[in-house]
């Protein structure tokens, strides 16, 4: 039983979206959909269906990257809540990179572009990191302030000194043919940029756990006291921290260009910032965890969709489910187990029991 | 450039579209000054907004529409309190989900309830009503007094938030709970109620804010009509320096910059206007960087209050 208890308590984030999903389809019944069909349509599409996981792909890279993103200066003590405004300076970045660069040997040039974008990301992040470690300034307002700033830029960029002649609306020329990021479920959409980011969930995983960066990472995050003891340059290790988890959402902005639009287009990104600070926090921002995180939240955006095709249900209720995982995962996570009734019985079984033991103790 | 008529022009929509922004950052500044981050305030004004339209749509009454606003408001302030009060979420996570919760499900309510034209039917709702004598005065009387009522609930508003905050024995709980709840605590303010009440007052007055986007500036609901104003009343609070009357001058500032912005986009398509859709956010940040030490919020702010914890 106790055992039981346990590991409901082990598994209440997955609880937790069951409950959201559940929520969710109280929303559809109420729209006169069947909620099973619904679901079933909804991951049907969005994970067994060839084209439908191929735009579930699509999505996944940026959201994956922008959940990196967040995920790393968490580990770090810093709230990114400015991945927004970094895929858009990242994606500026790499597009001016691709446009304006003479074109070069392909995969070399290929490559510039890409780290131009995580170079942008990083810039955007800096300051920010700056900000924080040497004034004092609250990262999670000047982030998301900058993400209006660098979401203006780019509309500014779009629409004025990059704009293609004679364009309906504000977008850039078409970047080379040659610095398309190679596709990997043709005919779909589905880039490397995906390949990529799991793979750097995978590295940053090990960097932190096993490098001396990712101890002091990680130290400043938890004691910066310690870790300023320990000769860890805190407020650079800040800046730095920051800078990398702005690289990795700017990297996820140069592949949105390169992969998916090949222009830099206004507004070109629907929250994909936002939708990764949802990711890093479910997957308690452990790298590791944040592809299967970030998997689950494209396939609920793809999946719309076909839920809609399917069930007539709108696509905007996927929308509302998402926001409920979040708040339930918020509220599960608080919950802590050694606080809850259960923990609080466990507890006093436990006392009970060296209540029992002193006599055997002062005998041995 | 600019001759006095257009002045007067954009100052008088400036002050229009300042009403939502000032209406949400002085519910903000209330929260924030009891420690309580409210990010959540975008999803608190869409969900006024739609409220206004339902209340409008099912009685025909702006006035209904406007108290069913606020109550949506003050509802999605509580599901904040809730959260990071009692169960000590992230408050910047808890404002981000309810900002998700609150685009998805006006969105899908809106398509159920107003049905797919729900974009074409417009609503009830106020017109400008000039107080007598005071709108005939020159220039200034046809920009200040010559608006909707919500507006001079607005100018009531500052004064009696400033009363409350500075004068009042609840502010002065509010502001001792955002600067030192174990302190307050000790003294016998019910820290937890201040914040759980000061939220809810947030959300109830972004959804205020809301409901005017919709009983006087637009007349129907849209998907995510508040597009991002909650943010600029959350950049409004910070270069407002947390006090009612400074963050009234900066949501206008907001409102000046949005005005300038539109008249720019018409009459002058040469001049980037990103540059104004941007200046408030610049402006922001220029302010906490330049004025630090002056400009500081509340020390407990954004963090949750435990009554055993040692910090």
């Amino acid at each position: 039983m106790v055992r039981v208890v346990q590991f409901l308590f082990v598994t209440k984030t997955i609880w937790a979206v069951v409950l959201a999903l559940l929520v969710g389809s109280i929303l559809m019944l109420s729209a006169g959909a069947n909620p099973l069909y619904a679901y079933a349509s909804l991951f049907g599409g969005a994970f067994f269906d060839y084209y439908g996981f191929g735009a579930t792909l699509v999505k996944f890279s940026p959201i994956l990257l922008a959940g990196l993103a967040v995920a790393i200066p968490l580990r770090g003590g810093l709230f990114n809540v400015g991945a927004e405004g970094q895929i858009y300076m990242g994606a500026l970045f790499c597009a001016v990179a691709a446009l304006y660069l003479p074109e070069f040997y392909w995969p070399l040039h290929l490559l510039v572009c890409a780290l131009a974008g995580a170079l942008g990301g990083a810039f955007w992040a800096a300051i920010a990191g700056y900000l924080k470690a040497y004034r004092g300034i609250n990262e999670v307002i000047v982030t998301l302030l900058l993400n209006y700033v660098g979401i203006n830029i780019v509309s500014y960029a779009a629409g004025g000194p990059m704009m293609e002649e004679g364009a309906p609306y504000p977008y850039s020329p078409e970047i080379p043919s040659s610095l398309f990021l190679p596709h990997i479920m043709l005919p779909t959409d589905a880039h490397a940029g995906a390949l990529v980011g799991v793979l750097l969930a995978v590295i940053l995983a090990f960097v932190l756990k096993y490098t001396t960066f990712g101890f002091a990472l990680t130290t400043v995050g938890s004691n910066p006291q310690a870790a300023k003891y320990a000769g860890i340059h805190v407020q650079r290790q800040m800046v730095v921290t920051m800078a990398l988890g702005g690289a990795l959402a700017g990297l996820g902005g140069a592949f949105e260009i390169l992969g998916v639009k090949y222009r830099l287009f206004h507004m070109f990104s629907p929250g994909y910032g936002f939708d990764g600070i949802v990711v890093a926090f479910m997957a308690g921002a452990n790298p590791i965890l944040v592809p299967i995180a970030a998997l689950f939240f494209s396939g609920l955006r793809s999946g719309a969709q076909f839920m809609q095709r399917a069930s007539g249900v709108d696509s905007t209720v996927i929308d509302a489910i998402q926001g409920l995982v979040v708040i339930f995962v918020a509220a599960s996570l608080a919950i802590r187990f050694g606080e809850s009734r259960w923990g609080k019985l466990l507890a006093q079984r436990r006392a009970l029991d060296d209540q029992l033991t002193p006599v055997e103790k002062k005998n041995a | 450039m600019l001759d006095w008529m257009i002045l007067g022009d954009v100052l008088r929509t400036s002050l229009r579209l300042m009403v939502p922004i000032a209406f949400a950052a002085l519910g903000g500044v209330i929260c924030e000054r009891s420690g309580v981050y409210n990010v959540g305030i975008e999803g608190m004004m869409l969900s006024g907004a739609f409220g206004a339209a339902l209340g409008t749509f099912l009685t025909g009454s702006p006035v209904a529409g406007v108290m069913v606003g606020i109550l949506l408001g003050a509802f999605g302030g509580a599901i904040l309190a809730v959260l990071s009060i009692r169960l000590n979420v992230n408050q910047i996570v808890a404002g981000i989900a309810i900002n998700l919760v609150a685009l998805g499900l006006t969105a899908f309510l809106a398509r159920l309830i107003f049905g797919l034209d729900a974009t074409t039917k417009t609503l009830a709702g106020f017109t400008a009503w000039a107080i007598p004598g005071l709108s005939a005065i020159p220039f200034v009387g046809p920009i200040f007094f010559n608006q909707d009522p919500l507006v001079y609930v607005l100018y009531l508003l500052v004064p009696f938030l400033h009363w409350l905050l500075y004068r009042s024995a609840f502010g002065l709980e509010i502001r001792a709970t955002g600067e030192n709840p174990g302190a307050a605590d000790s003294a016998g303010v019910p820290v937890y109620r201040v914040r759980f009440l000061c939220t809810v007052i947030s959300g109830g007055l972004a959804g205020l804010g809301g409901a005017y986007i919709v009983v006087s500036q637009v007349f129907v609901f849209t998907e995510h009509m508040s597009a991002g104003k909650g943010f600029i009343a959350l950049a409004a609070i910070i270069l407002g320096r947390w006090d009612p009357v400074g963050t009234l001058l900066a949501s206008w500032f907001f409102g000046f910059c949005d005005a300038l912005q539109l008249n720019l986009q018409f009459a002058n398509p040469s001049v980037p206007y990103q540059i104004f859709t941007a200046l408030p956010y610049v402006a922001s940040i220029l302010a906490l960087v330049g004025l630090y030490g002056r400009v500081k919020p509340p020390a407990a702010t954004g963090l949750p209050y435990r009554r055993e914890s040692k910090t």
